[in-house]
């Protein structure tokens, strides 16, 4: 059977919604798998796609300015053709194939991406709302922080995940006294190992922050201005200023409303369509599944995001290609470079090349029934692209090779990548 | 205005002009240049804008950091002169630059 090649997207209209890392891979691909319709992003942060990881690194050091967070010009979209829409989708017609604004326009769509992203989860305490209480998502967020700074001393981080961490470094790089509160009994504890969360710990005391566990927060107290954060204990820590980084709730009662299926984010099958087959989904507000593991998964991740994207995209103009990459993630504090491959959940077994007690520099390798499946490397570069290659094949190997420094990494690649 | 050359493992070449403060990776993802995934956005974390610079314009590029020469060191298609894209700053002195592709990114 012959048929007629016709370009995808003719005569069509492909609205994205949000403008965030996967929107600006998502019209990118667009263009680049031939989608000759239109395509119009509706963003409601005012501006362009822009890059968030130095949100809470380079650009709240001040190394970085807004303009250069932009992930392409306004000259990129212009140039290929891809309308930029100020402005917030209250609700999706499924049927009518329309939106609506909060301005009370409308907006016509063949196809609809969704790329919602995420939201902070605030914290609903006393003293929540005083002044000096800040959460780190937007853009918007770290320039009020940025602005406060010069008259701040002391900070409060509740919260010691990744965000937590990244913004107790750049604050004390400059010189910031800095607390972080952490519920859990240790930094990270939903991310890593003990052994991983132990150095991150060691290496904030080092640089002179104070990290309290097991610690919850009672309250915010101060007149107009936070001044103290009261703990659940009794425990009170003065603050000029509290940063707030306790998680991210997706984006996905636009979609709920619009009768698709929410189950921690909005659900996706492999190549990230919604169960309406003109509708897709990409970036951390995406539950997709992943055949590999036969689960569904949403992770919050940069380079999630831009993968999710190239697929969904393909999805639109009709081609059918499973995302297979492997998931990897990064953090940098201080002169910490965290690079990590593959996803731990579920592991039984670390193995550490290198030590974790001293030093700056080691690797975690995370097996579940002798079978490679993540790795945790700081200042390990050679570690971690040589997990990226492991984890891209499915073999067990012998487990004390890994952690024996004598061999050197190239060595392993060789061995443990030729017998794939 | 100066330009640069960047040719594909094919031999698909793609010029590009040069301007000013953005690197050579933001001009391959701003002209839209297929086979370099810059999938982090240009900090030098994850080894995916590998390009194999031509060896007349290494010196040129500058000098190569530790953890970008650790990455670089583990690219099975490493070359004398590979870089990572994100890590060169582009400058008019680069005018008339030649970079290759490799055939994956890792």
């Amino acid at each position: 059977m012959s048929h007629s090649p016709s370009q995808p997207g003719e005569n069509q209209v492909c609205v994205i919604i949000g403008a965030s890392h996967a929107a600006a891979q998502l019209a990118t691909s667009l263009r680049q798998q031939g989608w000759s319709g239109s395509i119009r992003m509706i963003g409601d942060e005012g501006g362009l796609p822009y890059q968030r990881p130095p949100l809470s690194k380079a650009f709240l050091c001040g190394e970085k300015g807004a303009d250069s967070l932009i992930i392409r010009p306004s000259a990129f979209y212009e140039k290929h053709q891809i309308e930029f829409i100020p402005g917030r989708v209250t609700a999706i017609d499924r049927a009518a194939k329309t939106l609506t604004l909060a301005d009370g326009s409308e907006q016509h769509y063949d196809k609809l991406a969704l790329c919602t992203g995420t939201r902070v989860i605030r914290l609903p305490i006393k003293g929540a709302s005083l002044a000096g209480v800040h959460y780190l998502r937007t853009l918007a967020d770290v320039e009020g922080i940025r602005r406060e700074l010069p008259d701040t001393r002391r900070v409060v981080i509740i919260g010691g995940g990744y965000i937590g961490l990244e913004t107790a470094a750049s604050l004390r790089k400059q010189g910031i006294d800095v607390v972080v509160l952490e519920m859990a009994e240790r930094v990270l504890q939903r991310v890593t190992a003990p052994q991983v969360s132990a150095f991150y710990q060691r290496m904030h005391s080092e640089a002179g922050v104070i990290i309290e566990t097991s610690t919850m927060v009672a309250a915010f107290d101060g007149e107009q201005r936070v001044e103290r954060v009261l703990c659940a204990d009794g425990r009170s820590y003065a603050a000029d200023m509290v940063i707030v980084g306790i998680g991210v709730r997706p984006n996905s009662e636009l979609a709920e409303a619009a009768g698709l299926e929410i189950d921690n984010g909005i659900v996706v099958d492999e190549y990230c369509q919604t169960q309406d087959p003109d509708i897709v989904a990409a970036g951390d507000c995406a539950n997709q599944w992943d055949p590999g593991s036969a689960q569904r998964r949403r992770l919050e991740s940069v380079p999630n995001a831009v993968e999710q994207a190239k697929t969904a995209a393909a999805t639109l103009c009709g081609e059918k290609i499973p995302q297979i990459s492997l998931p990897w993630f990064w953090s940098d504090q201080y002169d910490l470079k965290l690079q990590m491959a593959g996803l731990n959940q579920g592991y039984d077994q670390v193995v550490i090349r290198g030590t974790a007690d001293s030093g700056s520099s080691f690797a975690a390798f995370y097996f579940q029934q002798g079978q490679l499946i993540a790795a945790d490397c700081v200042n390990r570069a050679p570690e971690f692209m040589l997990a990226k290659k492991l984890l891209g094949q499915k073999q067990t190997f012998d487990l004390t090779q890994l952690a024996d420094e004598a061999i050197p990494v190239k060595q392993l690649m060789a061995e443990l990548t030729a017998s794939a | 205005m100066g330009r640069m050359t960047f040719i594909e493992h094919d031999g698909t070449r793609h010029e590009v002009e040069i301007e000013a403060d953005k690197s050579l990776m933001q001009h391959a993802a701003d002209n839209m240049v297929p086979g370099i995934d810059a999938d982090c956005g240009g900090e030098c974390a994850c080894g995916t804008c590998h390009v194999i610079v031509d060896h007349q314009w290494f010196a040129k590029t500058g000098a190569i950091n530790g953890n970008e020469k650790q990455m670089l060191e583990m690219t099975p298609e490493g070359a004398p002169t590979s870089r990572l894209a994100c890590q060169i700053e582009v400058t008019d002195a680069l005018d008339g630059l030649v970079v290759h592709l490799p055939e994956f990114q890792m």
